[in-house]
């Protein structure tokens, strides 16, 4: 069966947890922005963390689905509705045929992930289901989503087909817990950069006192942040090196950027601190115009902060699976 | 012929990555360590290694935090065992690898049409058209690394009489452009913002997401310039396969 795009968004791609391997060609990893929600997105619906997903943008695209299938949405919040009804966000929706997928409005978050069960079946581009625009190639035909194209999905098991009946959706009763946060929402915690100390002592300051504004100059490729200028003591130029998924950039204007999933592989501007990979997921769902604030902490503490998500995942994977058995095996009680 | 290992420094890049770097300069020397070392950790990857990015003078290896936590449980990070790692690994002397160095030649068109910013260097260099094309084609050039764009190659270095430094603003640049920024000279791929000054095109294609290695050349490979018409160039274009 298919899901058929009935009226394209402003930018919505197929992606997966990334393209790794190939960034000694230039081909950068690419990826969902937030892994944490589209991971989870997949375990509420029982796939493999690294299924393709679509990442969503606000005003997003709407989705017919021709056969019944179990969905769930994660990351931005976008008031999902089917056949005009609303369903809740970060958890799983079986859905009967003839369903049509709307995104009302953006309430809060700048991406939304939407997992079907089986995941979408595209083909794999160096072993990753993640679109890359610049190379035309991975994801659905190597672009975002446009009207009329028909993305194949696995039919669900006829268990769950059966609980729907007639009903127009049916909401399944467990769910992702919104947050597992336990620093500020706002904080995104940053490692030093190998040009960190090109800063001057006062644009160190800036940087751990004011807080920076995303503007709307960001995007995929990266967060182009407006605060307090920087300066340095040393202006002498960098050869090209590789560069990461959360290397903060100084920019010659003195202003930063942060960049993100789809960034160049390679550059040489001054890096002046690094986002911790916990800390990506969360900085992804800042949008323009809102405001973050930085803090600094160690090797040690970033590790654990990862380590502690992997953990979270693994036990809402464990959760799902057995839930998910429950009722594909009909034993619920 | 093994390598003498050069002095070298190991740096993090984030959380899940180290950047070892063997200098600070676009040397060809310093360049053959790195794709030499790129080449034994690829042949040797250690659990939770997940790629390796040649640059320069540089080699940054990512890694799996969680895996190489799971893999090395001593130690109090997964970058501190990252680097002891790396550190052994460059402490082994490279076996004589026989390496076929590659020479590729690229057909470029030097005409008005495609060189952008072929008068503004030859106004700029005070030399003719002429004879930049002849100086661009003369030397054989060194694939220091790939990066910015997929297939985008860093050659290097080209004569002094030609060396340009980066357009302020970057402009739309189109597939095949060839150009010179600084002792650099290289190829966009793919249609692109660019902030290169381009002397002409070529028709080959550089990157084709359909071929196992989607990349024409690679760190390490050598390349020579050859000056074509503007017929050669649209039969070429046309009959392309890479």
């Amino acid at each position: 069966m298919n899901v058929r795009i009935i009226k394209a968004g402003i930018l919505d791609t197929l992606q997966d947890l990334g393209r790794y391997g190939w960034q000694h060609l230039g081909i950068n990893p690419g990826g969902a922005m937030d892994k944490w929600s589209a991971q989870v997105a997949n375990i509420l619906v029982g796939n493999n963390r690294k299924d393709a997903v679509i990442e969503l943008h606000f005003p997003a695209a709407e989705l017919f689905f021709e056969e019944p299938a179990l969905i769930a949405i994660t990351g931005a919040n976008f008031s999902a509705h089917i056949n005009a009804e609303e369903i809740p966000h970060g958890q799983p929706v079986l859905i009967n045929k003839y369903s049509i997928l709307q995104f009302y409005g953006l309430k809060k978050g700048a991406r939304a992930y939407l997992a079907v069960y089986g995941g979408f079946d595209i083909p794999k581009w160096l072993n990753s289901y993640s679109t890359q625009l610049k190379a035309k190639a991975g994801g659905y035909s190597g672009r975002a989503l446009q009207k009329e194209d028909e993305i194949p999905i696995q039919s669900i098991p006829s268990s769950l087909a059966e609980l729907l009946g007639k009903t127009e959706f049916l909401i399944l009763p467990w769910k992702a817990e919104a947050t597992m946060e336990t620093t500020k929402q706002e904080t995104i915690l940053l490692l030093e950069g190998e040009e960190w100390n090109r800063l001057t002592d006062d644009s160190k300051q800036k940087i751990m006192t004011y807080s920076f504004i995303v503007t709307p100059q960001s995007d995929r490729m990266g967060y182009r942040l407006k605060g307090e200028s920087l300066t340095t003591t040393n202006n002498e130029e960098l050869i090209s090196s590789a560069v990461s998924f959360g290397t903060i950039q100084l920019l010659p204007d003195g202003q930063l950027i942060v960049l993100m999933a789809d960034h160049q592989t390679t550059g040489g501007y001054p890096r002046i601190a690094h986002v911790i990979s916990a800390h990506q997921s969360r900085l992804a769902q800042v949008k323009a115009g809102e405001k973050i604030q930085f803090s600094f902490t160690n090797h040690q503490k970033a590790e654990e902060l990862l380590l502690q998500q992997q953990q979270h995942l693994q036990q809402l994977q464990n959760a799902c699976t057995f839930r998910l058995q429950e009722y594909t095996n009909g034993n619920r009680h | 012929m093994s390598l003498a290992t050069l002095s070298y420094r190991i740096y993090p890049l984030g959380d899940a990555a180290i950047t070892i770097e063997f200098g600070t300069a676009i040397n060809a020397a310093i360049n053959k360590e790195v794709v030499a070392r790129f080449q034994q950790l690829l042949q040797n990857p250690f659990k939770g290694m997940i790629e390796i990015i040649p640059a320069y003078s540089t080699l940054t290896i990512c890694y799996d935090i969680v895996k190489v936590r799971k893999e090395y449980p001593a130690g109090t990070s997964a970058l501190e065992n990252v680097k002891k790692i790396v550190e052994e690994k460059l402490q082994q002397t490279i076996p004589p690898v026989e390496t076929v160095e590659r020479l590729i030649k690229i057909p470029v068109c030097y005409e008005e049409e495609f060189a952008l910013d072929i008068d503004e260097l030859s106004a700029a260099k005070n030399i003719s058209k002429e004879e930049i094309i002849n100086i661009h084609t003369a030397k054989k050039y060194k694939v220091y690394m790939l990066g910015f764009l997929p297939g985008f190659a860093y050659m290097g270095e080209v004569d002094e009489q030609i060396k340009m430094p980066r357009k302020t603003q970057p402009t739309p640049t189109a597939a095949g452009s060839v150009g010179i920024a600084g002792v650099q000279t290289g190829i966009y791929p793919l249609a692109s913002q660019g902030g290169w000054q381009i002397i002409g095109r070529t028709p080959l294609k550089l990157f084709n997401a359909g071929r196992e290695e989607p990349a024409l050349l690679r760190a390490g490979d050598t390349v020579q310039f050859y000056s074509i018409s503007k017929e050669d160039f649209t039969k070429q274009e046309s009959d392309s396969l890479f």
